[in-house]
């Protein structure tokens, strides 16, 4: 099969349809644009439906009808359009129905700017709206694994009933990349008996519901959902080993991230140091168990994200006291540079560690 | 013997309503059934409802709902039309729902011209939270958000919904009826039957507002309440068809 | 072999749709390849640039912050991103739209009239590809021939009437390249 050279905003798009989704509800917003442009020419090409949304607060609300109606549907934005579609994924996790919601990072807070961000990993996978749940957060860090990470996407929301997260940043949205789209399959999709398209003979109504008013029956609905996030933390977790072997300094990224400080270990290992990478690819369920086993061997941590610290509190919990976790991080739009990472490396070489 | 003259309609299930005496919704609930019923497609039918008194109508109506969050039904409701779009769709929302924090989302789907059937109930104040100002308060109206009675300065005007929507191109049919007496009853279920033949006919969006009562929380006797609607309510949000589409010949 | 470079210009020079031919000729030659446009308020102000990343080894951050080449077709880009370039890297410039000097003695600079030879060829609009047929020469990174190539695939079928107008560019930019160089 022949590579073409496609944006990570549009791979999503095909991705999706590949993955047999066929609507999409958003509303526009930098940087992630190009996934409805491609979109609003796709989708009628193979009579799927396109919908511009009057808002975010809209967008969200449409994938909650067209996923309880059992469709595989799609909505996408960039950080401050998610904190608006909050409320709706908490009612579609309440309600277990599946979707799945693209985030393409910016600098925040506020307005911030459209430059890459990864500041919305504490909203993504610690439940960002209100109530106990969790996303499943999916992390590519090229666009080639955009494509390959889509069908999973769906996959996963609809075994487990769950919205699934596709979290990346601006640079992977705006960059063009060679990707092999490799053969169109055939989707199978899971049987939707739940979902509310009209009884049709089935003589007893679906409801598509989140609202308990018995605390009782509330706090069970919890104890369902806890019960399913167990299996899929048992399950699910996906992650990266890079130079990992003999590793006494490990690094963990994800993303765009995940790419610079794999430059920076190689540039390491070629001066000697004994450095390796685990880049989560799925956030939550977050792949502690190989950061625990990680940990007995390696001196130390050092986590690179571009935010102020996040995704460092998890690997703190998974290392549990192990050894020391550092962190480096560029927030606010700013991407950090290889050199940066490198003398990072460096410090911790220098503060003692090497022998 | 006697011979049986009433019966509750296969579109409403056999659960007892929750709803205060003398509250209206029962009636409009009651209609919008017998609507789906007269034209059979109660199991082609999904409806949405909305936050607010009518929060539970998914226990009442016998067909596939859905839940929607406050003021977000007309959203949900084109999420699955446009999913299912040979399925009868309906929401069904208060005034504070879809007058005030579902406002986007009403003007877009009708200046879509989603087709789907819009019943919007609108009795002049918040019920379920406790008899707060709604949109639709009117002027001098005491809630308890508005103490001494509505205050134009203070909290500005009573929005006319049916009148509003009515100048988008994309609203097919808009009307206004209201349930305070049986005459009144009747000339309703004709308009939310109407509401629902524009839909299943491809003709675009449809809404019919329903001026109702809230005895509990207007403090009144369900019959001075239908007297307060007739006076009160009628005068400002006159009644009629806004709009409807040009008969097909 | 670790290829950055940066192409800076305003909206309309066909700015972003080089970097894309640039980097889809890298891919032909499968090569590592990454292509990143700036974006946002600053597109709608009318400058463009695209930094494309061609290299043997994957890449790891595709944005381009000390290019090892930059093109500039416009005067605020080669004030804006002189300084930028790696001591040793090339600056190439259309010296056919920029009067301006480079301030830097530790660079490459490498002046080419691309709209004077293009119109010389004929055809205007392939102005572009004499700067490309230069950073070819200069670099090696890709093959004129990949670069024809990839015009067959970039360009729609109604436009490729051009392809031997932009590949005489190609070869005139290779041509000026090796004189000046």
């Amino acid at each position: 099969m022949s590579k073409i050279l496609m944006k990570g905003n549009e791979a999503i798009g095909e991705g999706a349809i590949r993955a047999g989704c066929r609507h999409f509800f958003g509303y526009p917003i930098t940087p992630q644009s190009e996934l409805p442009h491609y979109l609003a020419k796709r989708m009628p090409e193979i009579g799927g439906v396109f919908l511009q949304a009057e808002s975010e607060v809209s967008a969200i609300n449409m994938v909650y009808g067209a996923a309880g109606a059992g469709m595989r549907v799609m909505t996408s934005s960039s950080s401050p359009g998610l904190s608006l579609m909050q409320e709706g994924i908490s009612y579609l996790v309440g309600a277990e129905l599946p979707c799945v919601i693209v985030n393409i990072m910016r600098g925040g807070p506020g307005l911030g700017n459209i430059a890459p961000a990864q500041s919305d990993y504490f909203q993504s996978t610690k439940g960002g709206g209100h109530g106990d749940y969790k996303l499943i957060t999916l992390a590519p860090e090229s666009v080639q694994e955009i494509i390959d990470l889509m069908a999973k996407a769906f996959d996963l929301g609809d075994q487990y009933r769950t919205p699934v997260m596709l979290l990346g940043d601006g640079i992977l949205g705006q960059m063009m990349e060679p990707v092999e789209l490799g053969e169109i399959q055939e989707v199978k999709q899971a049987a939707k008996p739940w979902a509310a398209t009209g009884m049709r003979g089935r003589g007893k109504p679906n409801i598509i519901n989140s609202l308990y008013i018995d605390p009782e029956d509330c706090e069970n609905i919890n104890k369902k959902l806890f019960a399913k996030y167990a299996q899929i933390a048992a399950k699910e977790q996906m992650w990266e080993e890079y130079q990992l072997e003999g590793a006494e300094i490990v690094l963990t990224a994800y993303g765009t991230a995940a790419r610079i400080c794999k430059s920076a270990v190689d540039k390491a290992r070629a001066k000697g140091i004994k450095a390796g990478l685990i880049r989560p690819i799925t956030l939550w369920p977050f792949p502690g168990s190989v950061i625990a086993r990680a940990a007995e061997t390696a001196k130390c941590f050092l986590t690179v994200e571009m935010s102020m610290g996040q995704m460092v509190e998890d690997v703190r919990l998974a290392v549990n006291g192990t050894c020391p976790v550092y962190f480096y991080g560029r927030t606010g739009g700013v991407v950090p540079l290889v050199s940066d990472v490198l003398a990072e490396i460096e410090k911790l070489v220098d503060g003692g560690d090497r022998e | 013997m006697m011979k049986k003259v009433f019966t509750r309609p296969k579109a409403l299930t056999d659960k007892p309503f929750h709803y205060c005496p003398g509250c209206t919704h029962g009636i409009i609930h009651r209609l919008v059934a017998e609507v789906i019923d007269e034209l059979g497609v109660a199991d082609n039918t999904v409806g949405v409802c909305p936050v607010g008194c009518s929060v539970f109508a998914y226990n009442y109506f016998n067909v596939d709902m859905f839940q929607a969050s406050h003021g977000r039904a007309p959203a949900v409701a084109t999420g699955i039309k446009r999913s299912l779009p040979d399925r009868v769709v309906f929401t069904y929302q208060g005034d504070g729902d879809l007058a005030s924090i579902g406002t986007a989302e009403i003007i877009h789907a009708a200046a879509r011209s989603e087709k789907f059937t819009t019943i919007f109930v609108n009795n002049a104040v918040y019920g379920m939270t406790g008899g707060q100002m709604a949109p639709t308060t009117l002027l001098g109206q005491k809630t308890t958000t508005t103490p001494k009675g509505r205050d134009k300065e203070q909290a500005g005007f009573p929005v006319k919904v049916a009148e509003m929507l009515s100048t988008l191109d994309g609203a097919a049919y808009v009307a206004r009826v209201s349930v305070h007496n049986p005459t009144h009853v009747n000339k309703a279920k004709k308009a939310i039957k109407k509401a629902f033949e524009v839909q299943i006919s491809g003709q675009g969006f449809a809404l019919v507002e329903v001026l109702s009562t809230c005895p509990t929380n207007w403090g009144m006797p369900p019959n001075e309440a239908l007297k307060w609607l007739e006076e009160n309510m009628i005068p400002y949000y006159p009644l009629g068809i806004y709009k409807e589409p040009a008969e097909v010949k | 072999m670790l290829e950055e470079i940066l192409i800076a210009g305003f909206g309309g020079q066909g700015v972003l749709s080089t970097g894309q031919l640039l980097a889809n000729a890298g891919m032909i030659e499968d090569k590592h390849v990454a292509w990143i446009p700036s974006y946002g308020p600053e597109m709608r102000g009318g400058t463009a640039n695209c930094g494309v990343t061609i290299s043997d080894e994957p890449i790891s951050s595709p944005l381009v912050t000390e290019p090892t080449t930059l093109i500039v077709m416009t005067r605020p880009a080669l004030e804006k991103f002189e300084k930028a370039v790696v001591p040793g890297g090339r600056i190439l410039i259309n010296s056919s739209l920029v009067e301006q000097d480079v301030k830097r003695d530790d660079v490459t600079v490498l002046k080419i009239p691309a709209n004077q030879i293009a119109e010389e060829i004929g055809n205007p609009r392939v102005a572009n590809s004499v700067i490309l047929g230069a950073l070819i020469k200069l670099t090696g990174i890709v093959t004129i021939e990949s670069v024809v190539e990839s015009l067959k695939k970039v360009l729609p079928p109604r436009r490729h009437n051009m392809i031997p107008a932009n590949r005489e560019a190609l070869e005139r930019g290779a041509q000026l390249a090796e004189e000046l160089g």
